[in-house]
């Protein structure tokens, strides 16, 4: 897992939209990465809607929530309509897992997608905070984004 | 401005949905959740008292918020567990016609029951409930804990 004061590694993925998205973009603005093991999976469906619910509270503390995932921006596209979500997604899809793995947030295989991690990216580009989870099988709550932004 | 940082599960209190006597069980559910539907019957069987909060993910099934915003409203009447037993027996009917049919099914005051269901006091009600979960780290429902707030695995339900 990246700790807390590196520079985060900056990268350039497409979005749900297929429209290049960089780390960059977010410079001036803190931003929340969310690392999640897969589109359509019901774990991961529960941490996003949940996480939906309570998006305009994290937006007003000046925290963009963006997921990443290691899956194409078509599977992203269909998973926030199926959701009924409006949180960026990231697909981290060629070279797979690439940006996860700069994170360390990457399970290699046979799983072969991100851990369940949370990464909490400054103004400046710097690591804030992180969460990883026990096993992809558990997500963190709201509380804990709360709790790291208090 | 609202935190939802961590925080046990309130305290039972007078205002809560009770069902039962003994020892208490606290389960999270949402109106709209397949899963807690399949599980309802179970939980009501808990040989000790029953506690619904309220939790509408309103993203992943849109008609939540109208759903429990009903319960509430019939749980102003004395119908608070008539209506959600009725919601997850049947699953298919919960459109508008179908929520009247049940308030008269269950002789309430039909006005009234439009009036409170739409009314800014029961969305705060259950919005309360949604908070408290939120900040107790629910994450999926249905979401059981111990009354005096220890989590329980969510296979338990």
């Amino acid at each position: 897992m990246i700790a807390v004061g590196e520079k985060a590694p900056d990268f350039t993925l497409r979005n749900q939209d297929g429209e290049k998205v960089s780390l960059a973009d977010f410079r001036g603005r803190k931003v929340m990465l969310v690392f999640y093991p897969g589109d359509f999976s019901p774990v991961c469906g529960d941490q996003l809607s949940i996480y939906q619910e309570v998006k305009p509270e994290i937006e007003a503390k000046g925290v963009e929530l963006v997921g990443i995932s290691v899956d194409s921006f078509f599977a992203h596209k269909a998973f926030q309509e199926k959701l009924g979500i409006d949180t960026t997604l990231l697909s981290d899809f060629e070279p797979k897992g690439d940006v996860a793995r700069a994170y360390g947030s990457y399970v290699d295989a046979p799983l072969g997608f991100a851990n369940r991690t949370l990464v909490l990216v400054d103004e400046e580009g710097v690591v804030a905070w992180t969460y990883e989870s026990p096993n992809p099988g558990e997500f963190p709550g709201a509380n804990v984004i709360f709790d790291a932004l208090s | 401005m609202t935190d939802f940082g961590s925080a046990s599960i309130p305290a039972v209190g007078p205002d809560d949905h009770v069902a039962g006597a003994g020892e208490g069980l606290v389960v999270y559910a949402d109106l709209g959740c397949p899963r807690c539907a399949g599980a309802w019957q179970r939980l009501r069987e808990h040989p000790g008292r029953l506690v619904f909060r309220h939790f509408p993910l309103a993203s992943k099934h849109p008609r939540s918020p109208v759903l429990h915003a009903a319960a509430e409203a019939a749980g102003r009447q004395g119908q608070f567990f008539e209506m959600v037993d009725s919601l997850y027996a049947d699953r298919g009917r919960v459109d508008d016609p179908h929520l009247w049919e049940r308030a008269e099914r269950f002789g309430l005051d039909l006005d009234r029951f439009e009036a409170d269901r739409r009314s800014a006091e029961v969305e705060a009600r259950v919005r309360r409930d949604f908070e408290s979960g939120i900040r107790a780290g629910v994450g999926s429902t249905p979401a059981l804990f111990k009354e005096q707030g220890e989590r329980l695995p969510s296979a338990s339900a």
